[in-house]
């Protein structure tokens, strides 16, 4: 029988959630890497034992995890006794360090810092680890301050994708109050030169020939937080997802407003329609509907929790602007808590199943598209990241 | 040989438990030793020190023999106990909340 295997990242550690098809009975392992913070795990779809893990601390900075048993054990790739040809103990793994050559288009520019000056770019932390679809030792990595990069050796080095930052508009990006963050990496199933980031607060960008050249792809946001509400980059764009059968289709939860685009970015309407707010994080897209969308509604950006403390998923079946409120087995009072926007993910399973995590430590399951909801788990730590892998 | 106590979260990283024992060939300071730790555990690269620039991440000290040792030149020698062995090099990190 066909199983699920939930990673969930959190502010002091990963933990992983598996089950059988049924999704009724859940063993919960974890926490792998204590106490440290969990920005994302991800499998690859390629080799489902694969997984890779950003682990990152205010103290030690950056480190990257591989799993080659399915979460089993883990190592740093290149950390362990390797030896370079050279003699030298290998371990590049966790370093990411900006191009600065002048052949890659000077992409080593400075960014807007919140004050409106310029400011250096300084790497934090890995937001998003993204596999490849046909290679398990290929992974792209989303950081901050916002920059792409690429191993192709399973994680033991990294180098940086440069002609994003460098396209030119790079001096116009700057921080949210969360940072300045590359957090979402599509790949498009269909054309594997093609894939799409996005920034806070920056906006989307796509790539048509693996990730050398960029261009910015925001026509038709509007944001009021920026001088010019309509300009070329500085929007927030909270999240971005596609149905991989119709990769032309781009659905986005920005800071405000949900916005649907049907020619791979090029322009952006609204579809936010009867959504009670259209501020939240996630948004992901049914795995056998191309139109059935979930969103999480979030008060405001000044109050990050649930409009009047009743957590609700909120679903479309038009592709948008039509939306109910899912509300079975989730919490309707005294709820305050947050979905971030790493934090949702579908199976795909016959009956998709849909799943999410909160700051509250709770991730909650629906295994019918959203009709009702069952927690899984209830009191891990935040919860900043949920993906799930549908195992054979 | 020279003996480092890591902090938790980084002898976990490292797999280790309790001190760090290590062979530092010539002069013992800071930087030699860093250099030391970090070649025999990888895993420990820029986790105490910037991949680049050496500079110490900023919510880590230093400590030995009870003297704070964060702000002493890279690569002044430290204390001869440390070089004896009596007491361990100290790599620690500030007190946090959460």
């Amino acid at each position: 029988m066909s199983g699920v295997r939930v990673l969930v990242g959190t502010r002091k550690g990963a933990f992983i959630l598996t089950a059988d098809g049924k999704r009724k009975q859940w063993d919960v392992s974890g926490p792998h890497f204590a106490g440290w913070e969990i920005y994302h795990v991800k499998g690859s779809s390629a080799d489902p034992n694969r997984l890779y893990a950003s682990q990152s601390s205010g103290w030690f900075g950056q480190v990257i995890q591989r799993s080659c048993d399915g979460g089993k054990t883990w190592e740093t790739p290149g950390g362990g006794m390797t030896k370079t040809p050279d003699g030298m103990p290998a371990g590049e793994s966790n370093k990411f360090v900006y191009d600065a050559s002048p052949d890659t288009g000077k992409p080593l520019t400075t960014h807007q810092w919140y004050d409106g000056t310029q400011h250096p770019w300084e790497f934090k932390r890995v937001w998003h680890l993204e596999p490849s679809l046909t290679d398990p030792d290929t992974v792209y990595a989303g950081v901050e301050d916002a920059g792409l990069f690429r191993t192709s050796d399973g994680g033991t080095t990294w180098q940086e994708l440069a002609g994003l930052r460098g396209h030119g508009t790079g001096p116009k990006w700057q921080p949210g109050a969360g940072g300045m963050c590359l957090h979402t990496i599509l790949l498009d199933p269909s054309n594997p030169r093609r894939m799409h980031v996005a920034i806070s607060a920056a906006g989307a960008f796509p790539s048509d020939d693996g990730g050398t050249t960029w261009k910015p792809i925001n026509q038709g946001l509007r944001s009021q937080y920026i001088p010019d509400p309509t300009a070329e980059v500085g929007h927030c764009v909270h999240r971005i997802a596609l149905h991989r059968s119709r990769p032309k289709v781009l659905f986005m939860q920005k800071h405000w407003d949900v916005m649907r685009s049907d020619d791979a970015g090029e322009s952006w309407r609204e579809i936010s329609g009867n959504l009670p707010t259209d501020f939240g994080f996630v948004i992901d897209v049914h795995a056998h509907e191309p139109d059935t969308i979930y969103v999480v509604p979030i008060k405001s950006d000044s109050e990050h929790y649930p409009p009047e403390g009743k957590l609700r998923v909120y679903r479309s079946r038009t592709g948008g602007n039509e939306w109910e409120a899912l509300t079975k087995g989730l919490p309707q009072r005294d709820c305050y808590v947050n979905v971030l926007r790493d934090a949702m993910a579908v199976d795909s399973l016959d009956a998709c199943g849909v799943y999410f995590g909160t700051t509250g430590g709770q991730v909650y399951l629906s295994a019918d598209a959203g009709d009702s909801w069952t927690p899984i788990v209830r009191d891990l730590p935040a919860v900043l990241s949920v993906e799930v892998q549908t195992l054979p | 040989m020279i003996r480092v106590v890591l902090p938790p979260h980084l002898r976990m990283l490292a797999h280790v438990r309790g001190e760090v024992m290590l062979d530092v060939p010539g002069q013992v300071t800071r930087a030699s030793v860093l250099a030391a730790l970090e070649a025999q555990y990888p895993m420990l690269r820029g986790t105490i020190r910037d991949h680049v620039t050496e500079q110490r991440r900023p919510f880590l000290r230093f400590f030995a023999c009870e003297r704070d040792l964060t702000h002493e030149p890279p690569d002044a020698p430290l204390p001869a106990a440390v070089v004896a062995g009596a007491e361990p090099f100290v790599v620690l990190g500030a007190i946090a909340g959460g």
